[in-house]
């Protein structure tokens, strides 16, 4: 491994520090007394308070973190075999066709998606709520999985199914042992993406719920009118640390066990 | 291999520990009632504390669901598939639901507290005797702006004075193309109701001799920007004004006086509704003075309900620029309903505008 | 043999085709040729060829493409030199969390990072710069894009990035090749699918990009997204508003026959 130029790491720095500049001034502004995202007065924390004597905004969250973890576990799965699908499709039109209407999804506009979906959901006569949102968010986050499985498997060397099939592997070895270790990065970048997109979305979730099941995104478009309040940034504050002490967590857990294993190997 | 069927195990764990979670909540938020009420809001249009007390009254527990924009509302109301008892349209979408069929006619017996309206604002041309809303809160378009910066000169009771050229690249439009629409209508003397194509022509052509004094048109983001001094001048609802001027002291409105629009939003019970006398209840409870003059104090807009401003902060009502005089309103108007294809000229026309300003 | 392989697992991904993509594709076509009554017409056609339409595909594709270049430009090295730092995964999560929190929240928060009081014009004035108004330009909406599409780009390439074989680049640099030749000749060829991927990502929604064209942009750029939004959900016209829909999918068809892969594929 070689270490990082002075230069690069600058470079990373200015990266960073833009890329979190919203996230602390949010969390920033969450610790005011002056009730908005202006004029910083004096340090409070009634609006964590807030968070936790409002059951009604922390179901809604709940329901938003599980709606994201299930819609994107579950797009993974189905995006994941379509890449595996459409890179076995040897026809280069068809081939191509099928990425086209991959991505449909990806270039209409959230209210063209969510207009037809609730149209298609009030037809087939699904009951508005829970499972319509999470269809829908499974919906829009396959195209984004397939995205990002596919390159992985357009650059994977071919000869190594060869080999395997060589050594008599069966299909479904050569797949589990052979084909999604290698697309593995490709598959969690899915899995995050479509995390990102189902947490992202309001429009399409706006049409499909009902029946009082809501998101953290609904809920914040609709306050835009009469003024978001800094429980949202509250909110978003907490998800935000507890979000990244899972990651550093799962990070350093995962990775000692590693260490541990290969110890034993050696 | 084995990663991903430990992260799968990790997010499906995961969830089954958030479902309990949120039942948990949720359970606990329930207890002891069957009775339950749908109500559609804005997000942030209603206190809180008084869903709690109207649950604790009648034991009626209220789901509140939120909506952002009139239409979106109505697409969801006419496809179905949720129970909403109680609806927030503003006056011009009442009409439109009116059409569509999709609301349900009030029983006014039922809402014993209507006697709290005041009576200027019941039988509107919107809704002849009520039949069918009952007023939540009311307002106007007007203009925003912080007298510290910007000339003597401009008072803004008149249209005219956005155009003046000291404003350049310092007026805010809301994002809204018959607030927008109305606004150039208004400053020729016409009606924001204007079905005339010569008239939107020349309301296109004056607003697009303003351009070189717009900075951008945006919408409910205009309220940081005008208490951060970052805007200057802003056409805007009273409400948002009244929210601006809450947090920055500098701030002044004003409706100028060659017309403007008066706006309600109102409560209706939507065809959608599952517990029609549970909204009725929700409604009536509303009106209560008490309540109403809490929600007031909450929410900030101008209220119609008499009894509730006997109980409100003098200055609050006093305040001519919330609550205009008779003879004041009797210059605005209330959006009628265009009808979609003249709605759709009024797009047209304000998309010209808006591309106008590159 | 593959082929048959795969139509089992394909199975599920057809279902969501069928269900999720011609369903309402087909719902958007049938909408685009309705007009406001409710009647047949091809109005809502010739009505994109007007001037105003076309001029807004113009935009949209100006903007999309320099948000994607700009991406493209900040993504490539973010991604090359995250692959060499020590816990490279970690960094990589590290630029995804920024866009799970709410994107509206965020749009807020530039709008008072970008403000005239925000903490740019501050320290720019610590420097003697007078403050301006960053915000609604041209800078203020380019900006934002490629923050909200930044990690899309990065990750597709983080990864063509993390299983280049440096053994290659040493050969190359042994046999003589400097840096510049290297990279075009080795590197960039390598990670070529996943900058074909990241660009698909960005350039394809930054086409029907909204929401930030008010709040950022102030309206000073009128894309087809926001005209499709408009027409949806304040004219009330879906006709209009499918019909530009369907304009918006056959550009992104297009789009994918012009950068369709020419490579062989077709094995797995």
């Amino acid at each position: 491994m070689t270490k990082l130029s002075p230069g690069a790491r600058v470079y990373l720095g200015i990266v960073f520090i833009i890329l979190y500049a919203p996230i602390f001034y949010l969390i920033f502004y969450s610790f005011n007394s002056g009730g908005t995202m202006n004029n910083f007065e004096s340090f409070t924390l009634e609006h964590y308070q807030d968070v936790f004597d409002d059951s009604r905004l922390l179901v809604i969250l709940i329901n938003t973190v599980i709606i994201a973890l299930l819609s994107g576990l579950i797009a993974t799965v189905i995006g994941t075999l379509g890449a595996i699908g459409i890179v076995s499709v040897k026809n280069k039109k068809m081939r191509n066709s099928i990425l086209s209407l991959n991505n449909v999804l990806i270039v209409s506009p959230d209210v063209v998606i969510g207009a037809s979906f609730l149209i298609l959901f009030t037809m087939i006569g699904v009951k508005l709520g829970f499972t319509s949102v999470l269809v829908s968010h499974i919906a829009f986050s396959i195209p984004i999985v397939v995205l990002m499985v596919l390159p992985k498997l357009l650059e994977m060397n071919t000869s190594l199914i060869d080999a395997a099939q060589d050594l008599g592997a069966s299909k479904r070895e050569v797949l589990t042992r052979v084909i999604l270790p290698y697309i593995k990065p490709g598959i969690f970048a899915g899995f995050f993406m479509a995390i990102t997109y189902s947490l992202d979305d309001f429009a399409v979730t706006f049409f499909v719920t009902g029946n009082g099941f809501s998101t953290l995104s609904v809920e914040i478009y609709s306050m835009a009118r009469a003024g978001i309040t800094l429980t949202v940034n509250a909110i978003s504050g907490i998800v935000f640390i507890a979000t990244v002490l899972i990651v550093v967590g799962y990070y350093f857990v995962t990775n000692r066990t590693k260490v541990c294993n290969t110890g034993v190997q050696e | 291999m084995k990663s991903l069927v430990q992260a799968t195990i990790a997010i499906i764990v995961t969830c089954a520990l958030l479902f309990f979670a949120a039942h948990q909540l949720e359970a606990g938020g329930t207890q002891g009632s069957k009775d339950t009420i749908t109500v559609y809001n804005w997000g942030e249009y209603i206190d809180p504390d008084l869903i709690a007390q109207f649950t604790e009254e009648t034991g009626i527990k209220v789901i509140y669901e939120t909506f952002d924009s009139n239409e979106a509302m109505m697409t969801k109301v006419q496809q179905g598939g949720s129970a909403y008892d109680i609806a927030v349209p503003s006056e011009y979408m009442v009409e439109m639901m009116k059409e569509e069929d999709l609301l349900i006619p009030l029983d006014h017996s039922k809402i014993p507290n209507m006697k709290n309206i005041d009576p200027y604002f019941l039988d509107l041309a919107f809704d002849p005797g009520n039949k069918y809303t009952i007023p939540y809160f009311w307002g106007t378009v007007g203009i925003v702006f912080n007298p510290t910066m910007v000339e003597e000169h401009l008072t803004f009771e008149s249209w005219e004075d956005l155009w003046d050229p000291t404003l350049e690249g310092k007026v805010f439009l809301v994002d809204g193309a018959r607030e927008v629409m109305g606004m150039g209508l208004n400053s020729l003397g016409e009606s924001l109701n204007a079905k005339d194509d010569v008239l939107l022509r020349q309301a296109t052509d004056r607003l697009i001799s303003l351009s070189p004094n717009i900075k951008a048109i945006i919408g409910d983001e205009i309220t940081p920007l005008m208490i951060n001094n970052e805007a200057t001048v802003a056409l805007t609802w009273s409400g948002q004004a009244a929210d601006m001027m809450w947090e920055n002291e500098d701030l002044d409105f004003a409706v100028p006086e060659e017309g403007s629009n008066l706006w309600f939003d109102s409560f209706v019970i939507p065809k959608t509704a599952a517990n029609i006398d549970g909204a009725h209840a929700f409604i009536n409870f509303m009106l209560d003075a008490d309540v109403s003059a809490q929600n007031n104090d909450y929410v900030g807009y101008s209220t119609p309900n008499a009894a509730a401003m006997e109980l409100m902060d003098p200055e609050v009502i006093e305040d001519e620029r919330f609550y205009p005089s008779e003879e004041l309103r009797e210059k605005l108007e209330v959006y009628e309903n265009l009808g979609l294809e003249w709605l759709g000229k009024y797009n047209e026309y304000f998309l010209e505008f808006k591309m106008s300003l590159r | 043999m593959a082929n048959k392989a795969a139509k089992g697992p394909l199975f599920p991904y057809i279902i969501w085709i069928a269900l999720f993509v011609i369903a309402p594709i087909l719902l958007v076509v049938y909408y685009s040729l309705l007009d406001l009554n409710g009647n047949f017409t091809l109005a809502n056609y010739a009505n994109f060829f007007s001037s105003a339409y076309l001029t807004m595909t113009l935009t949209s594709f100006w903007y999309a493409f320099l948000i994607t270049l700009f991406t493209l430009i900040v993504a490539y090295p973010t991604a090359y030199l995250l692959t060499k730092t020590k816990h490279k995964h970690l960094w990589l999560m590290f630029i995804i969390i920024p866009s799970w929190i709410n994107l509206l929240l965020k749009t807020y928060a530039f709008i008072g990072i970008f403000g005239l009081y925000g903490p740019i014009n501050a320290f720019a004035q610590s420097f003697g710069i007078e403050p301006t108004q960053i915000l609604f330009t041209d800078f203020s909406f380019i900006f934002v894009a490629v923050y909200i599409f930044i990690p899309f780009m990065i990750i597709p390439i983080f990864n063509a990035l993390d299983k280049l074989n440096p053994t290659l680049v040493y050969a190359a640099r042994d046999l003589g090749a400097n840096r510049i030749t290297t990279f075009r000749r080795v590197i960039f060829p390598l990670t070529i699918e996943g900058v074909k991927s990241g660009i698909q990502v960005t350039f394809i929604p930054a086409l029907s990009l909204f929401m930030i064209t008010r709040l950022i942009a102030g309206n000073q750029v009128i894309t087809l997204g926001t005209a499709i939004e408009q027409q949806f959900l304040v004219a009330q016209n879906w006709g209009m508003g499918s019909t530009i829909a369907v304009f918006l999918i056959l550009f992104m068809v297009l789009i994918m026959l012009f950068t369709g892969q020419k490579s062989k594929g077709g094995r797995v």
